[in-house]
């Protein structure tokens, strides 16, 4: 049972399975302690079984992206599923076949070409059945080429742009198929042993062109098989099996590390370039900038070909990163373009010895926030409402500030955000306070994920809301229409979209933006980016703006100081900070 | 007097009924003067007026507001000779008392139309309809919303008032804190709205670094132990006795004046405003307590002009209204018959307003005289 034209595809397959192999040991092997540490930790807490369930989910029912559009998800399933079920279909019909006997891979792949004699009923069953899968795998290519020609059909704006070699690997992909069910057919023609597709097309042929065609015509599977698999650790086709060994580490707790490692490596090759980030992304919708998306961000990092525009031209909104169906951890990756460690930057921490902290046993430590000296319309309106309630508070940042770190950390200044970080670390761990209450959603973001602190951090919508559920704060409601503006660091950044709506249906009347929660889109002058010219942020902040009052609410509500001071040089004073209305809503 | 009975302004019969049920009252003109429809009764409007009325043309002189020249009548002296602008302002309504000029006030007009034979229609608020050969206007300017930079605290903390604020304390001769004492120190920041891009402005209000320097030497008359500052990008001095204003006030009035923008403003326990700003020409931040902080507030085209300007299609930068050319053409618009003066332009001083206005009702003239 073996011809010399199943050589090629036994060399792909070997190559592929060995160069994965080696992929994979380096990638594990490049991780570092923290991360190795916490996949022990969770190691023995049973999360084997979860995880299989995700990789089943995503790897072949596409579970995500599903979510994300219907149609693509039916396009990427009838292709990972199909093939699969193709394999394992095909697996158990040649060891039925054979009784049980072990028999060599080639042989269950062109096993119609091995086997003539399929007159069972079994047989016939099993030929029906692959006939099936394998038109389930044909819909799927044809709405993959349908989609390369015109991204309208499966509900994207774009499709991703592909260099050569991609090409080459697509090409090769989408011609497996149709030359699957053309050698299947020839040998249905010569041998009758097809199915109800293979063996209705195998009629239509001339035998003389039938036994002429049927060798060349297998060659050909196996040929375009053998490339497919020796070229795809080297293409984005790689994700297949990357993306299940990512979902494998995830699950047991691995996270990016301030580094990169050999996760990153992973997060890297798991990336199907599948286009879904330039759907939403702002700078592509809004300012046409289509060359910055993660797609092409991680396609050049990967290929060593990134320049440092590409990593620093984006709002880091998150927007790509909640579309994900990857879930991949692209703002770390960003970071890691980012970093600018080797950069002597002179700078003089010496003001940071005059800053002392203060004893505030019982207060709640409240830290405004650089941003919030600019707004501090947002600080009074915290007072007052720290004074209703009858909280002490100590404002950390009223005198003298220190940034929280967050900005300089996003340009990638890891070591000046860390020094910054320490200190206020100190000066919270000093004041012997339980509780802190920050006002930036930046700096929200920075005390709650970036440092380790001993308190409870949280951000003033979320402290409202709780004075709310005890009932402490007494307001009167208002019939103003009201439009929420998620910020991309408190929503998509920190997933708190419930509690800033919470106190808002308590005070005001709420209406919808257009796209709102996780699909909330960037005011526009987010720190993220600092390339993008003045001009661009308004046309950002425009876009943002319209989306918000689509419903025409007589007031703007945002949580964050620099989304309010994006609207309010646009908007002449309809736009607000939570705090803002709740303390006009306050009963004296 | 007889003449005057038969104008529209006169008829009160149908102003007893409801709006909705008046009907559009098509004004009859006499037919051997031309009329020219001038929108804004500001200084530039007033001034196109009396110059056009002298011609002998009729004039309809609209104002949206019950009173004219608001923004005039809200200063206190003039620069640099330190006039009396309500002097200007009296002077320059007596001189409407013309016979051939008809003033609607509070009447805002909703658009202009250019028609074929009655050349222009004039279109007010409450749906009444005049018949015009050409059409000026000055609908000026609104001072900078001074909440837009919150960061400097105006609407925030007592303590933070505009240029506008201080000038109306001028005119009552009386300059205090909320607490009512008499400030110790007074911090005024130029270009409060102009030549900052971040809100969309970035051309210069051209008059607030005067009114600042002449604000400063009134405070010094009125209250000589008071410490003033001025924060300022460039002082521009561009006018005839605005240098020598400038010197009078470091040499004679001792008012200091710092090369910087302040970054940001915050409340202090005492009611006063504590200022983050740097010396640029030292190259070092400073922290500063003042009693009050005078935002110079600079201009933007008034809702008038925004709304006007963008019905008749003329819009220029920032929302003022475009001039076909800034040489030889800068009272005409690309339409026919349609001239524009004054502050619907770009910010002027009342100086060159006023001059605008007079270029603005010669080139009418001449307009109306090839008719």
């Amino acid at each position: 049972m073996f011809h010399p034209f199943v050589i090629p595809f036994c060399i792909g397959t070997v190559a592929l399975f060995g160069i994965i192999g080696i992929k994979f040991t380096r990638w594990i092997k490049s991780l570092d302690r923290k991360q190795i540490t916490i996949f022990r930790q969770h190691f023995l807490k049973g999360m084997f079984i979860p995880a299989i369930k995700e990789m089943l989910l995503e790897g072949l029912f596409h579970r995500k992206v599903t979510r994300f559009s219907r149609r693509l998800g039916f396009m990427h399933r009838s292709i990972a599923l199909g093939w699969f079920l193709l394999i394992v279909v095909g697996f158990i019909e040649a060891t039925v076949n054979l009784k049980g006997k072990l028999h060599a891979p080639w042989y269950a792949i062109f096993y119609r070409f091995f086997e003539h004699d399929q007159f069972t009923a079994s047989s016939r069953v099993f030929a029906d059945i692959m006939d099936a899968l394998l038109i389930y795998v044909l819909i799927g290519i044809g709405l993959a080429v349908a989609k390369s020609l015109y991204a309208g059909i499966m509900g994207l704006r774009k499709t991703s742009k592909l260099k050569l070699f991609d090409a080459v690997l697509r090409y090769s992909l989408w011609l497996i198929f149709p030359l699957r069910l053309f050698s299947e057919s020839l040998t249905a023609c010569l041998y009758k042993n097809g199915g109800f597709l293979t063996q209705y097309l195998g009629d239509l042929f001339n035998p003389m062109f039938a036994s002429v065609m049927e060798l060349p015509a297998w060659t050909a599977y196996s040929i375009a098989l053998g490339l497919f698999f020796a070229l795809m650790p080297f293409s984005r086709y790689m994700h297949i099996f990357t993306e299940l060994l990512l979902i494998f580490f995830r699950k047991y707790g691995v996270k990016e590390s301030e580094q990169a490692t050999g996760y990153t490596k992973m997060e890297l090759s798991a990336c199907s370039r599948c286009g879904i980030c330039i759907e939403n992304c702002p700078m592509d919708k809004v300012l046409g900038v289509d060359t910055i998306q993660p797609v092409y961000y991680l396609r050049d990092v990967r290929n060593r070909v990134a320049k440092r525009i590409t990593a620093d031209n984006c709002l880091m909104c998150n927007q790509c990163q909640s579309d994900c169906p990857v879930g991949i951890d692209i703002s770390s990756l960003r970071k890691f373009g980012r970093n600018k460690q080797e950069l002597d930057t002179h700078d003089n921490y010496q003001y940071l010895d005059k800053i002392h902290s203060f004893n505030a046993i019982g207060r709640v430590v409240y830290f405004g926030g650089c941003m919030s000296h600019l707004t501090p319309g947002i600080v009074e309106s915290m007072k007052k409402i720290f004074d209703a309630v009858g909280q002490k508070y100590w404002m950390m940042d009223e005198y003298r500030s220190i940034c929280c770190g967050r900005p300089l950390l996003q340009q990638g200044f890891i070591n000046q955000a860390a020094e910054l970080r320490r200190k206020n670390t100190r000066l919270i761990i000093e004041s012997h306070s339980k509780t802190l209450v920050t006002s930036c959603p930046i700096c929200y973001q920075s005390f709650k994920n970036e440092y380790h602190l001993p308190v409870r951090v949280m951000h003033h919508t979320e402290y409202i809301a709780m004075l709310m559920q005890l009932g402490k704060l007494k307001v009167k409601p208002s019939d103003l229409k009201v439009a929420y503006h998620d910020p991309c660091e408190l929503g998509r950044g920190c997933g708190i979209y419930e509690e800033p709506r919470r106190v808002l249906r308590e005070l005001v009347q709420l209406v919808p933006a257009e796209r709102e929660g996780k699909d909330s889109m960037c005011c526009g002058y987010n720190l993220g980016n600092t390339c993008l010219s003045l001009e661009s942020q308004m046309r950002l902040r425009d876009a943002s703006w319209q989306n918000l009052t689509i419903n025409h609410p007589d007031q703007v509500a945002t949580a964050c100081p620099m989304c309010k001071k994006a609207f309010q040089h646009a908007s002449h004073n309809s736009v607000k900070d939570i705090a803002e209305i709740v303390a006009e809503h306050l009963i004296q | 007097m007889k003449d005057k009975k038969e104008r529209p302004g006169e008829r009160r019969t149908w102003s007893l009924l409801p709006k909705a049920l008046r009907p559009r009252i098509e004004v009859q003109t006499q037919e051997e003067r031309p009329v020219v429809a001038i929108i804004g009764a500001g200084p530039a409007g007033m001034e196109a007026a009396i110059q056009i009325a002298r011609q002998s043309c009729q004039v309809l002189l609209f104002e949206a507001n019950a009173d004219l020249a608001l923004n005039l009548q809200n200063k206190y002296k003039l620069f640099p000779d330190m006039s009396d602008a309500q002097t200007l302002a009296q002077g320059m309504m007596l001189a409407l008392e013309h016979p051939l000029i008809t003033v609607y006030r509070q009447t805002p007009i909703k658009h202009v139309v250019q028609v074929e034979n009655f050349h222009w229609q004039v279109f007010t608020e409450d749906n009444r309809v005049f018949k015009a050969t050409a059409v000026l206007l000055c609908t000026g300017y609104e001072v900078f919303d001074a909440r837009r930079k919150e960061e400097l605290g105006y609407g925030i903390y007592n303590g933070v008032i505009t240029s506008l604020e201080l000038e109306n304390m001028f005119k009552q001769e009386h300059i205090s804190t909320l607490t009512g004492d008499s400030p110790k120190r007074v911090v005024f920041l130029q270009c409060v709205g102009s030549r900052d891009e971040k809100v969309g402005n970035r051309y210069c209000s051209k008059v607030c670094c005067v009114t600042a320097v002449k604000q400063a030497i009134e405070l010094k008359r009125m209250h000589p132990e008071t410490e003033v500052y001025v924060f300022y990008m460039d002082l521009r001095m561009w006018g005839k006795g605005f240098e020598e204003m400038y010197r009078v006030a470091q040499e004679q009035y001792n008012i200091r004046f710092v090369r910087g923008r302040i970054s940001e403003a915050a409340g202090t326990f005492d009611g006063g405003v504590q200022i983050k700003a740097e010396d640029t020409l030292i190259g070092k931040p400073l922290k500063m307590r003042t009693d009050l902080l005078v935002l110079m507030l600079g201009m933007e085209a008034s809702c008038g002009t925004k709304q006007l300007a963008k019905s008749c299609g003329i819009v220029g930068d920032y929302g003022f209204a475009g001039s076909l050319d800034p040489h030889l053409n800068d009272n005409h618009t690309h339409r026919k018959g349609l001239f524009l003066a004054g502050t619907c332009k770009r910010p002027m001083s009342l100086t060159d307003v006023i001059a605008d206005a007079r270029s603005a009702a010669m080139e009418i003239i001449n307009y109306l005289s090839k008719q």
